[in-house]
């Protein structure tokens, strides 16, 4: 308008073209481009990772993942460890949910060693008790995390005192706060303490209310509704070509679950239905994590309800210090927060685990598809978009 | 599980077929053959979701064991389909044109197990490492043990304890606890 009336004709050559795709040509000699690396010192980002992105303005024309910063090598450790002794470092490849990695290793032991059906049923019901609260307090970060990166930062300072309150009740059941190591081969290390469920209880009555409030400050507030709408869409053709899983793929309306696919301890005997949408936009991901929250408050409800009131927590197993696995091999997987989570395992007869591998959702989601996802878009969306895949750097390094 | 495992072994040659569960099976097929029969199941038999790729070393055959997990979305079942290659020599036909999400599996295999994979975008771009020029991290042959001693020096006054000791004295109190004893039980 104010070039039409001041009869100003930019040169359209001189503009950031419209459409940004990956076939666009960047000259970086033409000093039009800038490179920002964003991480991995930064507030904004995702854990440990580097994003190096080329802009012309604010508009990211290349972008590019950049991990390693949290490499210890652990796959490589645990193949010079006896299986118990891997169980230390396993859990350290996730710190958000590390209780999915517990489950594998100790899942995988006992198919291979042919001791999966003697877990004892009490056992598997506190495993999954055990998985539905890292759940939660995976998701009492994340959720109101997506709000921190449009600015609403009160929300995630109440969620990070929920999640406290749910690492009190780990505490309780296993003696530790963020690394349980609770689920062990044979079936888990200690038994539901006394009063524990009235204790849950409490606590799921304030994240009821959270959730209420964080509606309010969230999915009520315009800027978060205007800029999330919209932003980074994947389509369901995206989802096998990319491995796109979990949330990031029911967003638009491919609704896979592990839970409900390949259902693992009790999953079918619980009453629930993953929540999908069609958007497929920031804005319809964070819609479904907020319903994934009410669910897993009610999931773990279901559980302590429908659990038995004591028996056995373990099997009988061999010594743990001489015990020697047949040669074989497994993928066990789960659903976690962020999607489907799998370990490959493979034993070669001896004492030691000849290779293990973790497939974490975080591996596609990081690299090929935030680098497809961020080109075009604006510089001040980057971490909305990248906090909406919900990146964990840790299992991509491992 | 069966009948996919006869329609594929009646195009190719399959070996070592094991059923691990009712829905996953591992299947070992020729390196020629493979990315073939990869392609095939992935148009024809709607295993359109690659899970992962992965890689083992079987250094006492001398070979590496590449592993290409698909999971079909329909049937909600999972099928590894193994190659082998040689490990002195190490190359495999690339799949990135089959998943976008092939190459960053592949420049980590490059990168951990010094696989080549010609034609695979970004595959000499460093991954995990940066400036690494010692044998590739996750062959068997690479000592852990042996490079953390060689480069970095090591601390004086460092008490170490074996937890495999202490974990027998808390666990199994009753039972042989010196590396003498245990010398003996074996």
């Amino acid at each position: 308008m104010i070039n039409k009336f001041l009869g100003f004709k930019p040169d359209e050559k001189l503009l950031p073209s419209q459409t940004v795709t990956e076939d666009t040509e960047i000259d970086l000699s033409s000093h039009k481009y800038q490179k920002i690396w964003l991480g991995p010192n930064h507030p904004g980002v995702t854990g440990n990772m580097a994003i190096e992105l080329t802009v012309q303005g604010t508009t990211v024309m290349r972008a590019k993942t950049h991990v390693g910063y949290l490499h210890r090598g652990f796959e490589k450790l645990i193949e010079r460890r006896l299986f118990v002794q891997g169980f230390p470092t396993s859990i350290r490849m996730c710190v958000a949910e590390p209780d999915t990695n517990e489950y594998f290793i100790a899942r995988s032991t006992e198919e291979l060693s042919g001791y999966a059906d003697a877990v004892p049923e009490y056992a598997n019901w506190l495993r999954m008790l055990s998985l539905e609260m890292a759940r939660l307090a995976g998701l009492l970060r994340g959720v109101p995390g997506q709000g921190g990166t449009f600015a609403l930062g009160i929300g995630v300072q109440w969620g990070v005192y929920l999640r406290d309150l749910i690492l009190d009740r780990f505490e309780e059941l296993s003696g530790a706060r963020v690394y349980h190591m609770y689920i062990i081969p044979g079936g888990v290390r200690g038994a539901l303490p006394d009063g524990f469920k009235e204790r849950m209880e409490d606590n799921l009555r304030d994240i009821d209310d959270f959730i209420i409030r964080i509606k309010k400050l969230m999915f009520h507030n315009s800027v978060f509704k205007q800029r999330a709408k919209g932003l980074a869409v994947i389509t369901p053709e995206m989802v096998d070509k990319y491995g796109i899983v979990g949330t990031n793929a029911r967003c638009c309306g491919v609704k896979r679950d592990v839970r409900k696919d390949n259902p693992y301890l009790y999953y079918d005997k619980l009453d629930f239905d993953p929540p999908t949408a069609t958007d497929g936009d920031v804005y319809s991901r964070t819609w479904i994590r907020w319903q994934e929250l009410i669910q897993t408050v009610d999931l773990i409800r279901q559980i302590m309800a429908k659990m038995p009131k004591k028996g056995d927590i373990r099997c009988k197993m061999p010594n743990v210090l001489n015990w020697k696995i047949p040669k074989g091999e497994t993928y066990v997987r789960l659903e976690s927060g962020r999607g489907e989570m799998g370990m490959y395992y493979v034993t070669d007869g001896s004492d030691k685990p000849r290779r293990i591998n973790l497939r974490g959702p975080s591996y596609n989601h990081a690299i090929s598809v935030l680098e497809h996802m961020l080109i075009g878009q604006d510089v001040a969306d980057v971490h909305a978009i990248m906090v909406s895949l919900q990146t964990c750097p840790p299992e991509i390094e491992r | 599980m069966k009948e996919l495992i006869e329609k594929l072994s009646s195009k190719y040659e399959l070996q070592e077929v094991v059923y691990q569960r009712d829905n996953l099976v591992f299947a070992a097929i020729s390196k020629e053959n493979a990315i073939e029969a990869v392609t095939y199941l992935r148009d024809y038999e709607g295993y359109t979701h690659l899970v992962m790729m992965s890689c083992v070393d079987w250094i006492e055959d001398g070979k590496y064991q590449l592993l290409y997990l698909l999971h079909n979305p329909k049937l909600k079942n999972d099928i590894g389909i193994k190659v082998y290659i040689d490990r002195e020599n190490p190359e495999m036909v690339s799949a990135h044109h089959l998943w976008k999400s092939v190459w960053t599996y592949q420049r980590e295999m490059h990168e951990s197990f010094g696989i080549v994979f010609p034609g695979s975008p970004r595959l000499e771009e460093n991954f995990v490492v940066e400036g690494w020029d010692e044998t590739p991290f996750m062959r068997r042959d690479f000592d852990t043990h042996e490079y953390a001693e060689k480069t970095y020096f090591p601390r004086g006054n460092r008490k170490t304890n074996d937890p495999a000791e202490y974990m027998r004295k808390k666990l199994y109190p009753n039972q042989p606890v010196t590396a003498k004893q245990r010398k003996d039980d074996k």
